[in-house]
């Protein structure tokens, strides 16, 4: 990790991690302070505390994520790992992401019972659903950023994810429609734009 | 828990690798058929059960495909967390490897820029999208509107201006509805 620490980093700037022991702590403790979604911690820690991502490498891996089936931050990790240390390297992120989390969740589901009806419980989770429901938002409003320097400019990228806001929040288009149509037009349009 | 045999954790099993493949956006948007296979046509589970299970693993910290291993805990304990989660992981780990290596490769090829440039901004738009389906049932709900309001703005707020951890807002969060302010 480079002492500078906070702000996102250029490309010049990132750090890489030491080993797989290292990938499997950092994807461990991630995803353990990832509540309602890790997707915002996965944020702030790879590209902002670690260093290891710039904001605009985390967002193109997020949208490769996103169009693969399966759990977009689990595919993520995976992603990093293999592009660190190769296949053991994603295995590492993967279990770092998935082993620890499992098994607290199992205990929890043992506990549940008897928990489920009482009302601090019941209000403690919904206070921790409101922020979890803030983190994602701001993740989002952060990261809008990079489409500065997306080929398509800034107003049509604006355009286009406002549609999509539009068309998943509001209309509820199932996703696979919304990526294979709006998405299409847009791989197209960014076609153009990239002409050589 | 249920008297599950070998070729029911054999059928568990085989129905989460297929929704695996079709979990594009991930495994919450598979949640309609899981319930139509768990709890209409097995019985496994009860429609309570089924919810309690994804209301659980929303609770706990990790990535939300968890409530896939509660599902699988409830339906046949340990076996069964090891047939749903090894069916939703097994196909869409090993298709995220090839695509991604597939994709390195050509990173600088005009094909797959335009393929992360055009999904950017939808994939940026699809994360506001999560944030408001997740506020919206606090925000619908009179008795909880304002206070979830406040704990949204105070999150944004925070996450825009600072560099504070993100769990020390959900302590936050957790406490202000545990009071009962929330």
């Amino acid at each position: 990790m480079t002492t500078k620490t906070g702000a996102a980093p250029l490309a010049d700037e990132l750090a890489t991690p030491a080993s797989n022991r290292e990938l499997f702590i950092a994807f461990s403790s991630l995803s353990l302070q990832g509540f309602g979604g890790v997707l915002p911690v996965a944020q702030r820690v790879l590209v902002e505390r670690r260093r290891w991502l710039t904001k605009e490498q985390f967002v193109e891996m997020l949208a490769v994520s996103q169009v693969l089936p399966g759990p977009n931050v689990v595919n993520l990790a995976l992603m990093f790992g293999d592009r660190c240390f190769g296949l053991r390297g994603a295995f590492a992120a993967l279990a770092g992401m998935l082993l620890v989390p499992t098994l607290i969740v199992l205990a929890l589901t043992a506990l549940y019972g008897h928990f489920a009806q009482n009302p601090v419980v019941t209000g403690a989770l919904r206070g921790m659903g409101a922020v979890a429901a803030g983190l994602v938002l701001a993740t989002g409003l952060k990261l809008l950023t990079t489409l500065k320097r997306n080929a398509m400019g800034l107003p049509l990228c604006l355009g286009f994810g406002a549609v999509t806001v539009l068309a998943t929040a509001w209309l509820r288009v199932p996703l696979v429609w919304v990526i294979l149509g709006l998405g299409a037009v847009a791989i197209a349009v960014a076609w153009t734009r990239l002409r050589p | 828990m249920n008297d599950i045999t070998s070729s029911d954790l054999l059928g568990l099993f085989g129905h989460f690798l297929v929704l695996s493949l079709l979990a594009v956006g991930g495994a919450i948007t598979t949640v309609p058929d899981m319930h139509r296979f768990i709890v209409t046509e097995h019985r496994w589970l009860t429609d309570a059960q089924f919810t309690a299970s994804i209301a659980i693993a929303q609770a706990a910290p990790g990535p939300n495909v968890l409530f896939v291993a509660v599902l699988g805990w409830n339906v046949a304990g340990p076996l069964g967390t090891l047939a749903t989660m090894t069916g939703s992981l097994l196909p869409s780990t090993a298709l995220s490897l090839w695509a991604t290596r597939w994709g390195t490769q050509r990173r600088e090829t005009r094909g797959v820029r335009a393929f992360t440039a055009g999904l950017t901004p939808l994939t940026l738009g699809l994360l506001l999208s999560t944030g408001w389906v997740l506020a919206e049932p606090y925000l619908l709900n009179d008795a909880h509107r304002w206070g979830a309001l406040a704990l949204i703005a105070l999150t944004v707020a925070v996450m825009m201006r600072t560099k504070l951890s993100p769990i020390w807002l959900v302590v936050i969060g957790m406490v202000a509805g545990a009071v009962g302010w929330v």
